[in-house]
């Protein structure tokens, strides 16, 4: 297939799933503020939310204070911000149109409904929180209707394999962040268990990966921090660990090898990190620092981009 | 200005054969039935995504074409007549094309002027000599026809370049069979579905000497942005080739090669959407970023077929197009079937005259001018328009044709005040390959909603209609 399709299919996962996130993280510091200070402490969760999206730099060139009016609006609506969900889904729409003819019309039909749909909301933005949760949600709906059209109708080449890696690099990279910004909440030195505080910021962690009720199912426990840390990093079973992804990458970019009768350096990378994690245990992690080793699995994935994108689509 | 024939109702009221099946059913639907069928039909188009865009308009960047839901008819007599005329221009033209790039045997006879050609900015004398695959210059030619009588079929304009506008034949007709079932129940309509095979057929037959026996087609399109994006990419999709623009294709030892995930792949036929001037960087506008750098060169190498050839538009200039009538004689010995609309050339001084004198009768076009703008219509022209229009024609008489204002023919549309007639034209789209052409029997039939208004193009306000030639 033509590199310029294979890195549209790439991109195009990318912002999907991109929206959904950040959709995900202001659903989830929307509940966090809205509880009572005793609960949350003084940290300001809008500035957390910015930074787990990575645009907090920008941010503060075109606002003074993170509150949750201007955080909402740069990360949902401004189209000054590349990674708001606006741009993520005109980028998409973009997209799309560039690869119609290797989209099934199920996917084309999700993505240019919701660009549709969404036109009015640009316009005017959300008045309530009634039409904030209202559109949030929607954009979580989008990235699902999505997904499962892929999943559903996609012929299984190249074409959903490059879709797949764009979608799990972006998942691997959005869970890392979250990570990298609250980490410092997982750590069990400050054993400060079951405060309320520590509860509803955890639970907030969960919350943007949509894996709170994942938690109870496998450890059966009550909130851990290291508990938590597993399940997002090694625990393997949940689609939005770091494993998982790594897993999928690892798999899907060996179907690309064998479709085109050569391996390269994508695929040993993404080997790699993969057989880092699968060793991995939380004790040592922890001993060696949560913050250095989620720092330096995200420049190990945003390597694997630039390797992706030097062996296939350029 | 005439009464207009009536494709329905004929002239004097009658309502012609083709037609009776559409009339008793109009009369047993409810006006809201069509009213809420139109409205699905909008609803599909814009769903599917079957848009264009407006240069110059950032209000809408992406419209509709208006469709509107009565089918328009016509009889299989009729149809085969404007087949036979159809080939047989277009057979011309490429006759045509390939004499003005090598011998030029009809400038040395005296019918066409040479400074028409050689003066004329479509020409490209890089083309001079230049032998391309199996001697098809046209391969894709969308002829403009409109009717003013039961009899006659005119040729309002040919378009050899990269005309548009099949998607909409083909998607009118996909989304008429959903909406109107019965509709076609009770005619035999002939099917216009094969349009794709039969231009990939088309293409592949044409692929040069040097490709393997499984030639690699590609439809290169100028990008997302271009008015026509949405056909560029159906039409991939419908016939199964890769969508590329300029710079997913690259020249090596004066072959074509597309970057894919795999490496390069060697392309064989081109079916470009690109105008002439954007093709190749180092042969034409050195600013084109939508070109390939060394595509001219490796297609004089021989090694690549391009669709269109690089050149034809000096085949469907409006200047040239008053010469139809006697090219056809020329290259076939035979008389034209099709008419051509009367046309003065403003370029001779005895036309320029005659045209000064009636400006307010007359339309009057840009030699170069296309999709409707840069067009005086007399009898709908303001004094002010006429006067300014008149200094335009005065300083550069060479740039202007008029022709007299045609009563296009009408058919029965819906509007806002129920149904009425409208005026209609006609893009049927003639396929040649390397030993045969072939025509879908259909076409675009574009229908100016407007009342009165005679301009059918879309970026003015024109709409569609399904085509439906009947089988018997």
């Amino acid at each position: 297939m033509l590199s310029r399709t294979a890195e549209n299919l790439y991109w195009l996962a990318r912002y999907v799933e991109r929206a959904e996130y950040l959709a995900r993280t202001i659903d989830a510091t929307l509940r966090v503020t809205a509880l009572p200070t005793a609960y949350i402490g003084k940290t300001n969760e809008w500035d957390s939310a910015l930074l787990t999206a990575g645009v907090s730099a920008s941010f503060y060139e075109a606002y003074q204070e993170a509150n949750e009016t201007n955080v909402v609006e740069y990360l949902s609506f401004s189209s000054d911000n590349p990674s708001s969900i606006r741009n993520c889904i005109e980028a998409a729409r973009l997209n799309s149109r560039s690869v119609r003819t290797a989209l099934t019309s199920e996917m084309w039909d999700t993505i240019n409904s919701a660009w549709i749909e969404l036109q009015e909301v640009w316009g005017k933005g959300t008045s309530t929180r009634e039409e904030l949760a209202r559109f949030l949600r929607f954009v979580q709906e989008t990235s699902l209707r999505f997904d499962g059209s892929a999943y559903r109708t996609m012929l299984r080449n190249d074409a959903y394999w490059f879709s797949r890696l764009g979608l799990h690099l972006e998942r691997a990279d959005n869970t890392a962040r979250i990570l990298d910004v609250k980490y410092h909440v997982l750590l069990p030195e400050e054993e400060h268990v079951g405060g309320p505080l520590d509860f509803y910021q955890w639970t907030s962690i969960l919350r943007s990966v949509s894996a709170l009720t994942a938690y109870h199912w496998v450890y059966r426990e009550t909130l851990k921090p290291w508990l938590i840390a597993d399940l997002l990093i090694l625990n393997d079973t949940l689609p939005r660990s770091l494993a998982s992804c790594y897993g999928n990458l690892v798999r899907n970019l060996d179907q690309i090898g064998v479709a085109y009768g050569r391996q390269g350096a994508a695929q040993r990378h993404a080997r790699g990190v993969r057989n880092r994690l699968e060793h991995s245990h939380m004790d040592d992690i922890f001993q060696h620092g949560v913050h250095e080793f989620i720092q330096e699995f995200i420049s190990d994935n945003s390597r694997l981009g630039e390797i992706i994108t030097k062996q296939y689509l350029i | 200005m005439a009464v207009a024939f009536d494709e329905m109702n004929g002239p004097g009221g009658d309502l012609r054969q083709a037609y009776r099946e559409l009339s008793r059913w109009l009369k047993d639907t409810p006006p809201d039935a069509l009213e809420y069928r139109r409205q699905e039909a909008e609803l599909l188009f814009r769903r599917i995504g079957i848009t264009f865009a407006v240069y110059g308009d950032s209000e809408a960047q992406e419209r509709l074409i208006p469709f509107d839901v009565i089918p328009r008819i016509i009889s299989a007599k009729e149809w085969t007549l404007l087949e036979k005329g159809l080939k047989q221009r277009v057979r011309a033209l490429n006759m045509f094309l390939r004499d003005i790039y090598h011998g030029r045997d009809i400038l040395r006879a005296n019918i066409i002027p040479d400074d028409l050609i050689f003066q004329n900015p479509v020409f490209r004398p890089e083309m001079n000599g230049q032998d391309v695959p199996h001697e098809v210059y046209v391969h894709i030619a969308g002829i403009d026809i409109v009717r003013v009588n039961a009899e006659d079929f005119i040729v309002l304009e040919d378009n050899a370049r990269t005309p548009s506008g099949v998607s909409y034949m083909l998607e009118n007709r996909e989304i008429m069979m959903r909406l109107f079932p019965d509709l076609f129940a009770r005619h035999r309509v002939a099917p216009v579905e094969r349009y794709p095979d039969e231009l990939l057929s088309a293409l592949r037959s044409v692929a040069p000497l040097s490709a393997s026996a499984e030639p690699t087609v590609a439809l290169m399109t100028p990008g997302v942005y271009n008015s026509a994006y949405y056909e560029h990419s159906f039409l991939a999709d419908k016939l199964g080739i890769e969508l590329v623009e300029g710079r997913d294709l690259i020249v090596k030892n004066d072959e074509v090669f597309m970057r894919t995930t795999e490496g390069l792949k060697r392309v064989d036929v081109i079916y470009r959407r690109v105008d002439d001037d954007f093709l190749d960087p180092l042969t034409f506008r050195p600013d084109s970023a939508l070109g390939v750098p060394g595509l001219m060169s490796a297609y004089a190498a021989g090694n690549i077929t391009l669709a269109n050839a690089v050149g034809t538009g000096i085949a469907d200039d409006k200047a040239i197009y008053s010469y139809m009538p006697d090219v056809v004689k020329f290259y076939l010995s035979e008389e034209p079937i099709l008419k051509n609309v009367q046309t003065w050339r403003c370029r001779e001084p005895k036309d320029l005259s005659y045209v000064l004198d009636n400006l307010a009768d007359l339309v009057v076009k840009e030699v170069h001018g296309s999709g409707g703008y840069g067009m005086l219509i007399g009898p709908a022209a303001t004094k002010a328009t006429i006067e300014a229009f008149r200094d335009k024609l005065k300083r550069e008489p060479e740039g202007f044709i008029a022709q007299p204002t045609l009563a296009l023919s009408t058919c029965p549309t819906c509007t806002t005040s129920g149904l009425a007639p409208r005026h209609v034209d006609l893009r049927p789209f003639v396929l040649t390959g390397r030993d045969r052409t072939t025509i879908v029997p259909g076409g675009l039939t574009r229908v100016a909603l407007k009342e009165g208004s005679l301009v059918v193009n879309s970026s003015q306000g024109g709409g569609t209609k399904d085509t439906w030639i009947l089988d018997e």
